[in-house]
């Protein structure tokens, strides 16, 4: 096998988009993203039993498009990567089944790892300025919201904490509902926040309060924010006043992001990490990127902010993560591993 | 010569010749594994088969019915080896696999092959023996019915917990020979419209 740059093709279905990507150690050859997304949209959420079918339309026509994309052929390949979690269990089955499938019928190993630590090896692809470790990571989708520190991708992540109820991509979803807008909540509040005062409403932060600082200073909890904007807005609807979109919407956000990156530079200070790596779909959100930008610069802490492409969830991230696992020399992974819906992040690789 | 793969119940795995008839078949009647088990029983089978991917002329997958998350496993492995050596995907009822093997084991007449679908359902077909080409005749299903409405049918009702992919090869193999592909669509035999509760997201790992 080629350890010094090789060609890997990596399969990652934990959650509504069936990823496909090919890597050449860290050079980006494919990333084919296919997404249920518009199949979720009229239940407000991601139901992973039509994710799951999703996937399985999905996958082989993405293989063959990442190949075509590439110009490498599946004889080329040293070897495939597959996400085996955390996500949603019966969607990584779809992913697991055919990637060991697919490994076999080409003769190559197996790498088996972890989402959270792929979207990480995201940023190996970015040509111009490769990740430099150590550094502090915020992952932030529908799916996941959680701060790790990387200090090797391959062999030290730990997990500094996650959100304890909803997911922040999920509270964009419940809050679009709330003001009567459509799924996916994100670009919709975004839209909704146009010429809003975010300042306008001071929704609650969650678990930012002194009495939260021992056991969860870098834990996340959105579920309070929803209640909190419902609440608020029944109480407009109920007294016969407007509720102003724009206001609710812009402070809203503002209270989400300005959670995530309080917490994300606290654990960059706290642990002396002068590095910040932005990950996951809710990376989309302009306000996030700005306030986070603005917090580095303030602290001192370099910015990272894959192109949106590698920071929604994608195969290319899972390919680069398993080349990086064969450069260093790990070896593969055997045939029994499963999907993991609750993988730790301390855990790259699945034996 | 095929590679065979059903996890319509348990996972089974096989490698079939038309000539041959069923050279190699492992499996598992778990039914909570299939991603776990999938990929080694598929080197067992060409192992033991002395087979490499190389020399398959296609692949078979049993289509369901069956519990969907497991089913979707099996399915899924055969696509991507499909893909991978560039040959068929042949997609079979799995049910006609449980009575292509009652036939061949000497069964005749009437019967009924009858699986659990969960949610006190079963999912039933019926069949009225074997055609020319060596084929069980389905003459209705596969339905999904409340456990305790199966229809009555004279005859053999048999209540299945294993598919072999071992007879879910040899009747690609058959139907190939009579040209008779395909013998059902590419999508899984799901019976049902999927649940709605959309996710609960992903909690604290600690
Ligand atoms: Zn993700």
């Amino acid at each position: 096998m080629n350890r010094e740059a090789p060609l890997v093709l990596g399969i990652e279905t934990s959650c509504d988009e069936t990823g496909v990507g090919i890597v050449r150690g860290t050079e980006l050859l494919a990333n084919v993203i296919a997404s249920s997304m518009d199949e979720h949209a009229r239940y407000g959420g991601v139901v992973p039993e039509v994710a799951a079918r999703a996937h399985l339309e999905a996958l082989g026509p993405s293989i063959d498009a990442a190949l075509a994309a590439s110009g490498v052929s599946l004889d080329d390949l040293d070897a495939v990567a597959v996400t085996s979690g955390p996500g949603l269990a019966g969607a990584l089955m779809v992913g697991v089944g055919a990637a060991k499938a697919l490994a076999l019928s080409i003769e190559k190993p197996i790498y088996a790892v972890n989402h959270l630590v792929g979207h990480v090896g995201a940023d190996l692809l970015d040509a111009d300025a490769p990740l430099e470790t150590p550094t502090i990571a915020l992952l932030v989708s529908g799916g996941h919201t959680s701060l790790l520190v990387v200090r090797d991708l391959v062999s030290d992540v730990e997990l500094l904490g996650e959100t304890i109820d909803d997911a922040a991509g999920e509270a964009f979803d419940k809050v679009a509902r709330v003001l009567g807008l459509p799924y996916p909540g994100g670009p919709e509040i975004d839209r909704a926040a146009i010429g809003g005062d975010p300042r306008a409403i001071r929704f609650p932060r969650g678990l930012t309060q002194p009495k939260d600082q021992a056991a969860h200073r870098y834990d996340f909890s959105f579920s309070g924010l929803k209640t909190a904007v419902a609440r608020w807005v029944e109480q407009r609807e109920a007294a016969g006043e407007p509720v102003p979109i724009a206001d609710v919407a812009a402070s809203f956000r503002e209270a989400v992001a300005d959670v995530l990156v309080t917490k994300a530079i606290a654990a960059c200070t706290d642990l002396g990490v002068p590095r910040l790596l932005l990950g996951g779909g809710v990376v989309a959100n302009a306000r996030l990127r700005e306030l986070a930008q603005e917090r580095a610069d303030a602290a001192g802490v370099a910015l990272r902010v894959p192109p949106l492409s590698l920071c929604t969830d994608n195969g290319a991230m899972i390919a680069a993560l398993g080349a990086q696992l064969i450069m260093a020399g790990h070896a593969p992974s055997g045939l029994s591993f499963g999907a993991d819906s609750t993988l730790p992040a301390t855990e790259v690789q699945v034996a | 010569m095929l590679l065979a793969i059903d996890t319509s119940t348990g996972t089974s795995v096989a490698v079939v010749d038309h000539d041959a008839g069923v050279i190699a078949e492992v499996g598992t009647s778990d039914t909570m594994r299939h991603a776990e088990v999938v990929g080694e029983l598929i080197r067992e089978a060409l192992e033991s088969a002395h087979v490499p991917p190389a020399r398959l002329s296609g692949v078979a997958a049993g289509m369901g019915p069956g519990p969907f998350t497991g089913l979707r496993v099996g399915i899924a492995a055969a696509h991507a080896f499909a893909l991978g050596i560039r040959k068929p995907f042949v997609p079979v009822v799995s049910h006609d696999a449980v009575a292509f093997t009652w036939y061949r084991d000497g069964g005749s007449g009437p019967m009924q092959v009858v699986t659990d679908a969960r949610r006190r359902e079963f999912a039933v077909s019926d069949y009225d023996g074997i055609d020319a080409d060596g084929l069980p005749i389905r003459v209705h299903g596969p339905v999904l019915v409340p456990r305790d409405e199966v229809p009555e049918r004279t005859g053999t009702r048999l209540d299945a917990t294993l598919v072999s992919a071992g007879g879910i090869g040899m009747i690609a193999e058959y139907a190939f020979a009579g040209g008779r592909l395909p013998l059902t669509g590419d999508a899984p035999l799901y019976l049902r419209a999927p649940d709605v509760t959309p996710s609960a997201g992903k909690k604290v790992l600690r």
